[in-house]
């Protein structure tokens, strides 16, 4: 092992102990890769210079999270796997009375709302519950507000059109100088809460589990934990979205049966 | 001799369509190494050139999955939208993280966690584009002590990266047009 693999081996022990948050079993390429950029943004002259910086310095450790954190997303993001939800998971969650959602892994709330509006679209939103989760408080916070940049509208736009989109999507936003502020009946029935995938556990049975782009960056044993915990937490006949190049653990494959194959949608098996 | 090489990364960009028709219809059979490749495209690409590629080469092409084991004589093309990284127990990521360069899958990404992992038994060859993604990359396999591979900018579509790439790493190992290459990696 080279110093700096042994560096943030240490770096990674010392902020599961300081913080509670465990990279420990993540993807050693994409860990390396974030660090190494914090350590250009905060100018520190090594990882280890980072270890001190994050027992001692409450603001770096801050940072340092946030950075950790998955901040990449957008509205409608792969139309055609929201165009597979409408298609194949709406009339499923149809046959529910209740339908609760969870969002794993939401960042700064794109995704959510965009499942919120496809639901609304169904006429199933009145009876259903979204939580949204994930380790991050400083992007649970962005979430919950569901401000977003007005440039970024026209982009979430297009998506929405591409992914089925039956209403005029400015129905869902106002906006006011450069930003855009989702509606307050999107809003209405999604929970945002913190929950670290890598720690934490069964919080609720839900009918239907999101969670992309999120498990790419686990190692295979933190990926079959997390599914071992969402075969959990979803009801018999609950259905899993992963993202598009996500692949389900090979020994966690029996506990599921493929929906919508390209798009990663799965049903959780009756059993 | 033993073979000093075990993995290639290749970095294309605009033109690169052409470069990586002829680099692969080049490739002998049983070609040993396995080839990591970034090509730039649009988010929504999908996956016609791996298709495309594995038809006209005498090694297996293929779209990246996710963790999934580097096997010699195959070559791995990063999906559109994607970074595609090397994991140091010789597996494949993907990443969905922000772009780099402007560019998602970024050159840059692979090659530097390429030689995170192969150190100087990698060869970094960097192609036709209209950027400078991959420079830092091919200097980052270079102070590694890895063969480092530019096409001849003079026979590239568009010499804008190959040119960037040559002045990151001072005096690329080869500066070669792209049938050249194939020949080069043929003799390894």
């Amino acid at each position: 092992m080279n110093n700096e693999a042994i560096e943030i081996k240490c770096l990674l022990e010392a902020l599961f102990e300081k913080s509670g948050h465990d990279f420990r079993d993540y993807s050693t390429a994409h860990i390396t890769r974030r660090l190494r950029h914090v350590q250009t943004l905060s100018g520190a002259v090594s990882i280890t210079h980072m270890l001190h910086r994050l027992l001692y310095d409450p603001a770096f450790l801050d940072l340092l999270l946030h950075q950790l954190s998955i901040n990449v997303t957008e509205m409608f993001r792969d139309p055609g796997f929201y165009r597979a939800v409408r298609h194949k998971v709406v009339p499923l969650l149809a046959t529910w009375p209740h339908i609760k959602v969870w969002h794993a892994g939401c960042a700064s709330g794109e995704e959510a709302y965009s499942m919120a509006i496809v639901l609304r679209e169904a006429g199933l939103y009145p009876r259903c519950q979204i939580y949204a989760t994930d380790f991050s408080p400083a992007v649970l916070n962005e979430a919950r507000q569901g401000i977003y940049p007005v440039e970024r509208i026209k982009a979430y736009t297009e998506n929405y059109l591409k992914a089925g989109g039956t209403e005029s999507f400015s129905d869902y936003y106002t906006s006011k100088y450069d930003y855009a502020m989702m509606d307050n009946g999107i809003k209405a029935n999604i929970v945002f809460a913190e929950h670290n995938l890598a720690i934490d556990t069964v919080f609720s049975e839900v009918n239907l589990v999101v969670c992309r782009n999120v498990m790419i960056y686990f190692s295979r044993g933190l990926q079959t934990r997390v599914l071992k915990l969402f075969h959990e937490s979803l009801c018999p006949g609950g259905i899993l979205c992963l993202g598009s190049k996500e692949t389900v653990a090979a020994e966690c494959r029996p506990l599921f049966e493929p929906l919508d194959e390209e798009q990663r949608i799965y049903r959780r098996i009756y059993r | 001799m033993k073979q000093p090489y075990r993995a290639v990364v290749i970095g294309a960009s605009a033109g690169g369509l052409a470069a990586l028709k002829a680099l692969f219809s080049g490739l002998r059979a049983g070609f040993p190494l396995p080839i990591l490749v970034v090509q730039h495209t649009s988010a929504d690409a999908g996956s016609f050139m791996t298709g495309y590629l594995d038809s006209l080469s005498r090694i297996r092409v293929k779209e990246a999955d996710e963790k999934e084991r580097i096997l010699p004589g195959t070559a791995y093309v990063a999906p559109p939208n994607y970074h595609l990284l090397v994991e140091p127990e010789e597996t494949l990521s993907l990443s969905a993280d922000e772009r780099v360069n402007y560019s998602r899958p970024s050159i840059d990404v692979l090659f530097e966690s390429a030689v995170d992992v192969f150190g100087p038994a990698l060869i970094g060859i960097v192609l036709t584009g209209a950027n400078d993604d991959g420079s830092v990359g091919l200097k980052r396999i270079k102070d590694a002590g890895g063969l480092t591979v530019v096409q001849d900018p003079s026979t590239a579509e568009v010499p804008t990266m190959p040119l960037a790439a040559i002045a990151a790493v001072g005096t690329a190992d080869h500066v070669l047009a792209v049938e050249k290459i194939s020949d080069l990696l043929n003799g390894m």
